[in-house]
């Protein structure tokens, strides 16, 4: 049987090149899958949603302000998780990992909070409302901004990293409050609030624009993460030979 | 065409949250792009101040080598 030293790409210089290529891919992925998402969801999708209490155009809104949602909650989980590896392993590139996806998460998390207020406006008649989801979705923005705060007050990197990663895994626990934040026991007495929603009830012209507006965005995510993580890369590896070449050659073109 | 932009008259919300979310997305990328510029500079700036001996050894070797080649 053959076996991959996975530790072999938990090096810098081995990941620096391979993230350069995969990003372009990336790109090009969450390019098409947006546009296809957004073409379907504004020109395929019906004008009004539901019966007696119809949801009018600005439902339209689920189709950025879901997939930012769950990429908040979902690239938590990678910051924790990359944290995690990199207290247990003491790996470098895990912990740079960590640093690189934090910013893009909470770029998500902002934006589905202000998706969702833009849409709670004309449906719930308010911007904002102390729901349960909502409270916890504002948590989770805070818990990234702190975060990035407590990493960048840290002056001595490697102490930087250890200290912001358990704050990012003792935060672990509002991605499950999130998920199971819900007001509402009957969904047939509160339609327009957040509701435990059965992927089958979704009508198909509106579950399938939303989730290849997920996947665009979770390509995106890959690409900008990647791309901060090469920056990061090479500012702490400034010392070690191959970014000299690296330097070198990029300097030229 | 400007019922696609009115939406029903909810255009402003959708506009909003579509617009921020785009535009948020762009100036990411645009953020990334420069920071990567920039270090790479700064990086290139540090790496010729702390070695300009080096550098300067490096290239009149290889000024050397090619003068004495046919």
């Amino acid at each position: 049987m053959m076996t991959t030293n996975w530790f072999k790409f938990a090096s810098p210089a081995a990941f620096y090149p391979i993230a350069g290529r995969l990003i372009p891919w990336f790109g090009r992925i969450a390019a098409a899958l947006v546009l296809i998402g957004l073409f379907w969801g504004f020109f395929l999708t019906a004008n009004q949603l539901g019966g007696s209490n119809p949801q009018k155009e600005y439902y339209r809104i689920i189709f950025v302000h879901v997939p930012s949602a769950w990429m908040s909650m979902w690239l938590y989980l990678v910051l924790a998780g990359w944290s995690a590896i990199g207290l247990v392993f003491n790996t470098r590139l895990s912990f740079m990992m960590a640093k690189a996806a934090a910013p893009t998460g909470a770029l998500f998390t902002f934006l589905a909070l202000w998706t969702g207020a833009l849409w709670g406006r004309p449906s719930w008649g308010t911007y904002w409302d102390w729901d349960p989801r909502l409270t916890s979705e504002l948590l989770l923005f805070f818990l990234y901004i702190g975060y990035m705060a407590l990493h960048s007050a840290i002056d001595d990197t490697r102490r930087a990293d250890r200290a912001a990663a358990l704050l990012a895994i003792v935060g672990l626990v509002m991605v499950p409050v999130i998920f199971l934040s819900i007001n509402c026991p009957d969904p047939n007495q509160c339609a327009a609030l957040h509701q435990r929603s059965d992927p089958g009830s979704i009508h198909l012209s509106i579950l399938i624009p939303m989730l290849t507006m997920t996947f665009g965005l979770w390509a995106y995510s890959f690409a900008a993460v990647f791309a901060r993580l090469r920056t990061i890369i090479l500012t702490r590896e400034s010392d070690s030979a191959w970014v000299r070449d690296v330097i070198a050659k990029e300097a030229t073109v | 065409m400007m019922e696609f932009f009115n939406q029903g008259g909810y255009g402003g919300y959708v506009w909003g949250a579509f617009g921020m979310t785009f535009g948020l997305l762009l100036i990411e990328i645009l953020q990334l792009r420069g920071s990567r510029r920039a270090t790479l500079i700064r990086i290139g700036r540090l790496l010729r101040l702390r070695a300009p001996r080096q550098a300067a050894a490096a290239s009149s070797r290889r000024q050397g080598t090619s003068g004495t080649q046919p």
